[in-house]
């Protein structure tokens, strides 16, 4: 734990010397594996929602053989 | 056409792919934008769903001129009330986008005032049509407001802001997005993502138009 605050107070040091050339992007995010969980939430949200799309259909296709 | 499946099914693959894909690919660092370039795969294919959801409409317009077929309005009108949505959701998307990445959710850029003024003719053609009674005058004046809309609306989104200053990509002398996207990978998600919200977007006209059908057949057993 000790020897990762001090390779991240480096990282940040690094970085700050660096940002003249470097754009900093959401590399401790990534690092840190945890995009991995918004992509499973967006994939869950999105997949929810088409599913909901799917079923308004089947619901409407009943009622159209209905008629 | 309408009642099949695969392409609703294509548009799932599409836009899940441009979720994942789109959190995950690689993308240019750049400055101000830094990670929330992105937003390029959720905040613009919003406007591409937009624009074609209005050119449906109005190619059903003409089409109810011509053959006086009630269901050519109705397709209309559902695609105008589908466009309106994403509408509100590009310009949603696009204020959080513009309030950290410019500094305030609308700097008056011509190219958000563009879009405000086409939404409120939307939103005009749908008060237009409440106004009227009789069914066949408001499909009939409706079908034509609806084909002066669709220019001025394109005028105002994609003509207007080109010829001014603006802080869009590839308006006002800016550079467009290929540009900065050098090794063309933002494309391999970008272009699915627009398709995939078209389709989105039809599915919904298409669920929207069905109901509306039902409703009608209802309305008429009275």
């Amino acid at each position: 734990m000790k020897r990762f605050f001090s390779l991240t107070a480096i990282f940040f040091l690094v970085v700050q010397f660096a940002q003249a050339q470097s754009v900093e992007m959401a590399e401790t995010l990534r690092s840190s594996g945890k995009i991995y969980v918004v992509v499973a939430v967006m994939a869950l949200l999105f997949l929810g929602l088409f599913f909901y799309l799917f079923s308004i259909d089947r619901r409407l296709k009943k009622i159209e053989k209905d008629k | 056409m309408m009642y099949k499946n695969w392409w609703k099914v294509l548009s799932v693959i599409l836009v899940l792919f441009s979720v994942i894909g789109g959190l995950l690919i690689a993308v240019p660092a750049l400055p101000i934008l830094h990670e929330s370039i992105r937003n390029l795969y959720y905040h613009v294919p919003m406007w591409f769903a937009m624009i074609i959801i209005y050119l449906v409409s109005v190619i059903y317009s003409i089409k109810y001129l011509g053959s006086g077929k009630e269901n050519d309005d109705l397709i209309a009108v559902e695609s105008v009330n589908t466009g309106i949505i994403f509408g509100f959701l590009g310009l949603g998307t696009g204020m959080i986008w513009a309030n950290f990445t410019w500094g305030a959710p609308w700097p008056n850029d011509p190219k958000l005032n563009g879009s405000a003024i086409a939404t409120l003719m939307y939103l005009a053609y749908i008060i237009l049509r409440g106004s009227i009674d009789e069914e066949q005058k408001r499909a009939k004046i409706s079908a034509i407001y609806n084909i002066f809309a669709f220019p001025i609306m394109v005028v105002l989104i994609f003509v207007l802001p080109r010829l001014t200053d603006s802080l869009h990509p590839g308006n006002g002398g800016n550079p467009g997005f290929g540009a900065y996207d050098l090794d063309s990978n933002m494309r391999y998600v970008f272009y699915p993502a627009v398709l995939g919200w078209i389709l989105v977007a039809t599915w919904i006209m298409t669920l929207r138009y069905r109901i509306r059908v039902l409703e009608n057949k209802n309305n008429q057993i009275q």
